[in-house]
């Protein structure tokens, strides 16, 4: 669904995805979309791209070299900057302790691969526009 | 000029001497330098404590009264010898294989292991015994008493009485120092032996000494004998030189009886002896011993009863002549050789009788005090060590009093024959015992028990003379007038000498009894066992004992053998016996040959009856299984192998349960290994999926404007797809890999043909990394009988893995082929910074991938591949450290055993 909407033109998204063809395929559909994309692909300096790129919304692979999304998320909560920031966490793990653990840690959505595309898209304007 | 402080010096330097020869003699035994202390020299010699006292000094008085008849005190020892090769021989092998302690132990060994009979007979040792010690220590006082009184104005008297108590307490002192210094398994004293022997030798200089001076000193050569006897003849008693038929078989009969029987004598004979070589010698050479020692008896008692003043006491005419005719030195070597038959008898039979005496009387007391706990022995050598030295004490002690009761003087003169008598009655069980299967336990306390009344009863209680135990109108008319009963002639047998007449009733009673209540008696089946072990004792040495022991375990075996053979010792015959059975470590199999071994082992510490007493406290109360051979159901049997039985399946049932535990832990292991696995699993196959649905959803919705770019979200569709094939096929092939239903094809090839297969199938990613290879093409002519298409996946699995991984910038692979006893190498070594030092021991594990780039195109389980094929091969690969970089090496046997089960091929090919 295509909304032309002069909001969404300046939304940013941080993806952190180490996989380069999944980081391709999710930078492409925002970015059909209007959204403006970064993608990041390092664990460890991933907290750090957060404050340097300061985006919208933030979509959080688990398994990532260096630091897990879990670790990354945990970091993000306890600092003021990004308390409140949305995160959609990305997962090819997708069990039921998986879930519970990113919610308790304090994730706004949780989607596991293979995504809808669809479904990612609507689930990011719904943390982003309300 | 003799003075008695001079004698108490010479003899305590004599003394002294004899400490330093057995000490040496012990110490030169404990260094297993034995060969000459077991010379059958030294047997021979010790042999010699036969020659006590009383036939030192008494065989010149024997002869002085009677004449010839003292002889047969020598003919019945040489009668025994010269026959040994039909009893002694047997008596000796007994011994030695049942490690018998002393005559108590042989007799109680026999009989079932009877300690009813040990006891009996240590009874009838004590008191034989007793009194001839007494006679030791008197005729050493009257040693003494002689030269005080020749040399009266030069001495103060010295008090006879407190000679007799140093004396004894002298020799107490000698004997537990060297008789129990250490509990040796053989009960052997090599120390003891040697001094004996020394003895010995001084004993028979000192007599051939005097005799010589006797016959051509003062008795002017043989002629002025031979004239000397005749006048001897003429003036003794009307009959007293003549000989007596009766009397010379019996006291022949008797002295050989002795010679077996007598507590020291089996000491000397049967314990101390090392070998039946040893026998061989003195059969010979103690008769010899015997005849020096009585060559001058004769000359030595007439000179004396021609020349001595009258109503001189001839029994001391070896010390008295030289000193008579003023011979100091011969004097005092006569002394010497009295004083070292008295110390040799009395030292061997306190060894002998302390054996018996804390063997068969203290230990099984003491015993029974502890039946409950199976392994709590204590200190059981400290006690056992204890009770040998306390019955030593006591056994000279009570020589001693017997010495100051009896008075000495007269009755104690005819105490040798008495004690003879005494112990003579061991001789139809010993005898009947080596000899008839048939003998039992029940015969021999029966004969034993006769024969030794009957013996104190006629000859051992009148002994003390009328004022004695006996009154004069018993021995006169019998107890209560029955004549039938009189001691000295019994049943009406009147007219014969007493001590004939005491051996004659006691034996043949004795023999009776045994006889009848042997045949009338059921042996038990220990007892016909050792019946068996006896009497066939020449034809065949191994033992048949057999006994339950599954209750036994050799641990608490050897705690109690730890506690009575000394640590040390025990448990390096307990290694010993492991190491004969092919174990190792100290614990053997409780076979019953190993419990037969151990009991005999330890007979030799605490006799026969006492080991076996210990050894079945630890079996549990287990009886003999030759029930089972006697086809005899015990019930008692059949409960206690029900128990082991029980004890033996709760044993196996905790072993199950052990067993499931170990299961069930790895189960859980291998349940959590699993889920990793699936979750590893998941993560690898969702990856590409989420690429090939993301972008074909981009397809689906119209695609990318610009067709460049969807032709790449194509072709990574494309990709992606790819390697989720190849990670199923390579899931799939480690499945079959590990599942171990792999077939393999083995063919023969050589190591090139498989590495240029490998290279050719790696071209496209050699080239695209630019890698140069290195080879060696002369070094890879090695021919293989291998499944090579498998080989060559691990080859190419390295040379891909080195092509993408190497990060150097001119990337290189050496290949290097060779052989190595055996075994063929085959290393691949890049140029790139390798694998790191922490994850050298996981790249061989599934989804250990390293570089995180699915852009490698691997999913993880190339390695893990590689190590199955090759344990599948029979070889191995393995990550080499310490190479310039990144470096793997493929070990193959050349002729390879493959891990297969069936593979019809392979066989065929072999064949």
């Amino acid at each position: 669904m295509r909304i032309p909407g002069e909001d969404f033109m300046t939304k940013q998204v941080l993806v952190i995805e180490d996989e380069p063809n999944i980081a391709e395929a999710i930078s492409f559909i925002l970015s059909r979309e209007g959204w403006k994309v970064s993608i990041h692909s390092s664990g460890t300096t991933a907290v750090q791209a957060v404050h340097d790129v300061s985006p919208d919304v933030l979509i959080l692979d688990v398994m990532l070299p260096g630091k897990s999304g879990y670790d990354i998320l945990q970091d993000l909560r306890s600092s003021d900057a990004t308390r409140a920031l949305p995160v959609l966490m990305l997962t090819a793990r997708g069990q039921k302790t998986d879930r519970e653990l990113a919610q308790r840690l304090g994730v706004n959505r949780f989607m596991t691969k293979p995504f809808s595309n669809t479904e990612m898209l609507s689930n990011l304007r719904e943390l982003v526009g309300g | 000029m003799l003075t008695f402080n001079t004698l108490v010096v010479v003899c305590f330097l004599y003394v002294v001497l004899l400490f330093l020869v057995a000490f040496g003699a012990d110490k030169r035994a404990r260094r297993s330098k034995v060969r000459f202390l077991s010379t059958p020299m030294i047997y021979t010699l010790s042999l010699s404590v036969y020659c006590t006292a009383w036939t030192f000094y008494g065989a010149v008085g024997y002869a002085a009264r009677s004449g010839l008849e003292f002889v047969t005190i020598y003919l019945g020892p040489t009668l025994v010898m010269i026959g040994w090769w039909w009893f002694l021989r047997k008596l000796v092998r007994v011994g030695r294989s049942q490690r018998v302690t002393s005559i108590a132990d042989l007799v109680s060994s026999r009989y079932g292991k009877s300690n009813l009979l040990g006891v009996l007979v240590t009874l009838i040792a004590v008191v034989g015994t007793t009194p001839y010690i007494a006679l030791q220590l008197q005729s050493v006082t009257l040693s003494f008493a002689v030269f005080a009184r020749d040399r009266s104005a030069g001495w103060a008297v010295p008090d006879l009485e407190q000679t007799a108590i140093w004396v004894a307490g002298g020799l107490a002192l000698f004997t537990i120092l060297f008789g129990t210094r250490n509990l040796d398994v053989n009960e052997r004293h090599h120390g003891v032996v040697t001094a004996i022997a020394v003895e010995a030798v001084v004993k028979l200089v000192a007599l051939l000494a005097v005799g010589i001076f006797v016959v051509w000193g003062i008795g002017g050569g043989p002629q002025g004998i031979a004239a000397a006897m005749d006048q001897v003849i003429q003036d003794a008693p009307e009959g007293a030189w003549a000989m007596q038929g009766g009397r010379w078989v019996g006291l022949t009969f008797l002295s050989a009886a002795a010679f077996l029987t007598l507590p020291r004598m089996f000491q000397v004979l049967v314990v101390e002896n090392v070998n039946e070589r040893q026998l061989a010698m003195a059969s010979w050479a103690f008769p010899l011993y015997l005849f020096l020692m009585s060559l001058f008896v004769i000359p030595i008692a007439v000179v004396g009863l021609s020349l001595m003043p009258a109503g001189e006491n001839p029994d001391l005419f070896v010390l008295t002549l030289p000193l008579y005719f003023e011979q100091d030195g011969l004097a005092m070597l006569s002394f010497l050789g009295g004083f070292s038959s008295a110390t040799s008898m009395v030292i061997v039979a306190s060894i002998a009788l302390s054996t018996m005496v804390s063997n068969h009387i203290i230990m099984p007391i003491w015993l029974s005090t502890r039946l409950s706990g199976a392994a709590e022995y204590g200190d059981a050598r400290q006690i056992l060590l204890a009770a040998r030295r306390l019955s030593i004490g006591a056994i000279l002690a009570l020589g001693y009093f017997y010495y100051r009761l009896s008075g000495g003087g007269a009755a104690l003169a005819a105490i040798g024959l008495i004690s003879f008598a005494g112990v003579a009655q061991v001789l139809p069980a010993m005898a009947g015992g080596l000899f008839w299967r048939g003998a039992s336990r029940s015969g021999a306390v029966a004969g034993l028990v006769t024969g030794f009344a009957i013996w104190a009863y006629t000859l051992f209680l009148p002994s003390f003379g009328e004022a004695g135990v006996m009154s004069a109108s018993v021995l006169a008319n019998g107890p209560w007038g029955i004549e039938a009963l009189r001691p000295q002639a019994l049943f009406g047998v009147d007219g014969l000498d007493p001590v004939v007449h005491a051996l004659f009733w006691s034996l043949i009673l004795n023999c009776v009894v045994f006889v009848f209540i042997s045949l009338m008696s059921f042996p038990s089946p220990l007892e016909r066992l050792q019946a068996a072990q006896f009497v066939n004792v020449l034809d065949h040495t191994s033992s048949a004992r057999g006994r339950s022991f599954n209750a036994a375990t050799s641990e608490d075996l050897l705690v109690m053998a730890q506690q009575i053979m000394g640590a040390e010792q025990a448990q390096a015959w307990f290694q010993s016996q492991a190491e004969q059975q092919g174990k190792q470590g100290y614990l053997p199999d409780t076979t019953p040959d190993f419990i037969a071994r151990l009991e005999r082992e330890l007979s030799g510490l605490v006799g026969t009856a006492t080991a076996h007493a210990m050894i079945a406290q630890i079996l549990g109360g287990a009886t003999v299984s030759v029930d089972d051979l006697l086809a005899v159901a015990d019930e008692t049997q059949q409960m206690l192998e029900q128990t082991s039985l029980m004890e033996a399946k709760q044993e196996e049932l905790a072993t199950t349960a052990r067993q499931l535990s170990d299961v069930n832990e790895k189960l859980t292991q291998l349940s959590i290994q699993k889920d990793a696995f699936l979750s590893q699993i998941s993560h690898e196959l969702r990856t590409p999926m989420t690429s090939i649905r993301a972008f074909s959803e981009i397809l689906r919705d119209g695609g990318a404007d610009d067709p460049e770019a969807a032709a790449r979200h194509a072709s990574i569709i494309h990709d992606e797809s790819v390697r989720l094939t190849r990670l199923l096929d390579d899931l799939l092939d480690l499945s079959v890999l590990e599942n171990g239903q792999v077939q393999l094809y083995p063919k023969r090839e050589a190591v090139r043909t498989v590495l240029d297969r490998a290279l050719a199938a790696t071209s496209s990613v050699i080239d695209q990394e630019k890698v140069h290879i290195h080879r060696n093409r002369s070094d890879e002519g090695i021919a293989l009988y291998t499944d090579t298409d498998r080989l060559a996946q691990v080859f190419i699995n390295l040379i891909s893995n080195a092509a993408k991984y190497c990060d150097a910038k001119g990337k290189r692979l050496a290949i290097r082929v060779r052989e190595r006893g055996g075994e063929l190498q085959v290393d691949f070594v890049d140029n790139g910074s390798g694998v790191p030092l922490e994850s050298q021991s996981m790249i061989f594990e599934k989804f250990s991938r390293l570089s995180d780039q699915a852009a490698a195109g691997g999913a993880g389980l190339g390695l893990a591949i590689c190590r199955e094929i090759m344990d599948k091969l029979g070889g191995s690969i393995t990550y080499l450290p310490g190479q310039s970089g990144g470096a793997f090496r493929v070990t193959l046997p050349v002729r390879a055993r493959l891990h297969q089960t069936d593979n019809p091929h392979a066989q065929i090919n072999h064949l």
